[in-house]
């Protein structure tokens, strides 16, 4: 018989390890469906997570590719990753990344063709205003009118795409651009542009961003008052309102953090990376932040890990559908498994296994 | 004005009733999912699932009823991982469903690749003799496929079940306070695994109704929120099925009329209409919850928590 014992505190070591366990799991399940699609599933891994970065054939083109990847997946998930060590689950990221990239964007484009150091900025800031502001939907209506926040984070996505197609085929087209939807080419209007930063790092303004949200939310968390009431009101609600914590102020702090973060990541890729707004310039990564978060283990330098592995089965993904034919549909899959085995291993940080019978006490 | 002119309101009821099925089914499964004291927010994965699921079996074997067998059973067997998972390895039940919305978009995208372009077979029509010959309301309410009547009467069988069944009695108490059930001897895990795969075949009913009659065509992502409104529908029914049907057919008609408003050529960009679902539903969501109101009082106590017996 095999019985849970509840572990009065997580186990450190099982911590640590689930994450790694659960991607080892995730290889064998991945590798099964790959071999059902009539893949050679040894060689599919290998594409997906060797490859990119040491095969000298793609490897001066993936590597770069990973921090450009990962950066906007680790701006978000350490915002994200605050809520939900609270319990404040904002799940729309996803929308607060588009309408941040849309003010960003727009700042821009009522400047253009102008020159100035000072443009650049206020997109930044633009962007990041507008993440907050959408997020700032469901926490108002969260501590107003205890709507549920995930719900209404959520519905709000499908709101952000509209309007992103509205502004892509309306008000942002570019008017030069011969009637074909999506607005002027950011990256190449010089005021307004995100570039690499490094030759051949693939390291932009978001991927500094990141690293900053990594070590600022690391500081928070670890050292300073606020940080500590997120994670008292996580484990012990009703403590916390022992304690003198506000939970509507947290939710406000949490949501406005992490869509303002969403934001943020949304300015840095529609100005670099994707280089315009269009229709579907936005490659989900709001909702890929969510596993990056769990698997990061709601830790700022988890996190940082985890959003690379992450970028890494993005890269390898493409290689895969090149070289393989893996349809990229089996990444997104591949990429839902992990949270699961995630969830599932979980299980050994929280509770201790015992065989046998139980002891009568 | 003439744009309402052109709108005809017949057809737009009848229409009405199609457009809230898929969400009708996924709302009913979710609130006995709730009541049994499991927050399941895979409903827009298990649904997209069933869709993909439903349409590949009825293209393959040419029968749509077949077809919607498939999407109950795939439906079911996805919220079957989100059951062991909350229920035995006692994983978070929020994150648990974002997982299995995430698997379910990725997992029917790929396995629905061959499917793009492809017309399923058609579903026939079930006219109720003499009624439907009625004028006006015989079209609205009886010339429709066999999926509509079914929805109702699910609806209409799930609150008898609730209401006067002992079965509905047990689901409730499991609901209310596991704890209580455990100790009276009712198997909470067993109970909650049942009720969760319940509510994964009605979504993949739903998904299914969505592919193979509603559109009825494959594409990626064809869901679009549809379960997630089926979520928030269960919240404005205060967990009353009734209320669902209601619900999901105030939802129905919204989505109806926006998009005969987008036919009819109003001058709002499509967009615009497109959005206003989405934004009635916050709406509602939020006049539902504000205050102390009866729905935040009538949710099941033990609802989203995980249940580990004690000895």
């Amino acid at each position: 018989m095999i019985r849970l014992i509840k572990r009065p505190t997580p186990s450190r070591f099982w911590t640590a390890a689930t994450p790694v366990l659960a991607v080892l799991l995730t290889m064998i399940a991945g590798g099964l469906m790959f071999a059902a699609l009539g893949k050679d599933p040894v060689a599919a891994i290998r594409t997906i997570f060797y490859d990119p970065l040491f095969d000298p054939n793609f490897a001066s083109y993936s590597r770069p590719q990973l921090l450009v990847k990962a950066g906007p997946l680790i701006l978000i998930a350490v915002g994200l990753s605050l809520g939900f060590r609270a319990g404040i689950w904002n799940i729309g990221a996803e929308g607060q990344y588009i309408i941040g990239a849309l003010c960003g964007a727009a700042v821009g484009l009522a400047f253009y063709p102008a020159e100035g150091w000072y443009i650049f900025p206020l997109m930044v800031m633009a962007g990041a205003l507008g993440g907050w502001a959408w997020a700032m939907i469901p926490a108002i209506l969260k501590t107003r009118f205890n709507t549920n926040e995930i719900l209404v984070s959520l519905l709000l996505v499908y709101v952000a795409q509209q309007l992103l197609a509205a502004m892509a085929l309306g008000r942002m087209r570019n008017p030069q651009g011969g009637g074909f939807p999506g607005s002027r080419n950011l990256s190449q209007y010089p005021a307004a542009s995100n570039p690499e930063l490094i030759a051949g790092t693939g390291m932009h303004w978001g991927v500094v961003a990141a690293f900053i949200a990594v070590i600022a939310g690391y500081i928070l968390l670890q050292r300073h008052m606020l940080g500590f009431q997120i994670r008292l009101s996580g484990q012990a609600p009703r403590a916390a309102r022992f304690a003198g914590v506000n939970p509507a102020r947290l939710v406000v702090f949490c949501l406005g953090v992490s869509g303002a973060l969403a934001g943020l990541a949304g300015l840095f890729e529609v100005t670099g990376p994707a280089g315009q707004i269009t229709i579907d310039f936005n490659s989900g990564y709001g909702f890929t932040a969510i596993i990056v978060a769990f698997l990061g283990r709601l830790h700022p330098v988890g996190i940082l890990l985890a959003g690379l592995l992450m970028a890494l089965t993005y890269i390898g993904g493409e290689l895969a559908q090149f070289m393989l034919g893996i349809p990229s549909a089996a990444i997104q899959a591949f990429q839902g498994m992990l949270l699961f085995f995630l969830l599932a291993v979980d299980l050994l940080s929280n509770y201790r296994i015992q065989l046998g019978r139980p002891e009568v006490a | 004005m003439d744009i309402f002119g052109s709108i005809n309101l017949w057809v737009l009821l009848a229409s009405l009733m199609v457009a809230a099925t898929p969400i009708l089914l996924a709302a009913i499964g979710e609130l006995v999912v709730e009541k049994a004291g499991v927050l399941n927010l895979g409903v827009e994965g298990m649904m997209i699932t069933g869709a993909i699921c439903g349409f590949a079996v009825a293209v393959e074997s040419g029968s749509p009823a077949l077809g919607f067998l498939g999407a109950a059973v795939g439906g079911a067997v996805l919220s079957l991982i989100f059951g062991v998972l909350t229920q035995v390895l006692l994983a978070n039940q929020v994150a648990t469903g974002l997982a299995l919305t995430l698997f379910g978009l990725g997992f029917s995208a790929l396995i629905g690749q061959g499917y793009i372009g492809v017309r399923p077979p058609a579903m026939p029509r079930l006219d109720i003799p003499v009624l439907a010959e009625l004028p006006g309301l015989g079209r609205v309410l009886f010339r429709h496929d066999v999926i509509v009547y079914l929805s109702i009467a699910l609806v209409a069988g799930v609150w008898a079940m609730l209401r006067y069944s002992r079965i509905g009695l047990i689901l409730r108490a499991v609901g209310e306070n596991h704890d209580a059930a455990h100790a009276l001897g009712y198997k909470v895990v067993r109970i909650r695994i049942l009720a969760i795969m319940f509510g994964g075949a009605c979504a993949g009913l739903g998904g299914a109704y969505l592919s193979l009659i509603r559109v009825p065509q494959w594409t990626e992502g064809m869901t679009a929120g549809a379960g997630w409104i089926a979520l928030a529908i269960v919240v404005f029914a205060s967990w009353r099925p009734w209320r669902a049907l209601l619900g999901a057919y105030l939802f129905g008609g919204i989505a109806v009329l926006q998009l005969n408003l987008q036919a009819a050529g109003v001058r709002i960009p499509v967009e615009y209409l497109s959005m206003s679902p989405y934004l009635i539903t916050i709406l509602v969501l939020v006049i539902m919850s504000s205050g102390r109101s009866r729905a935040a009082l009538n949710a099941p106590a033990s609802l989203g928590k995980s249940f580990h017996a004690q000895g």
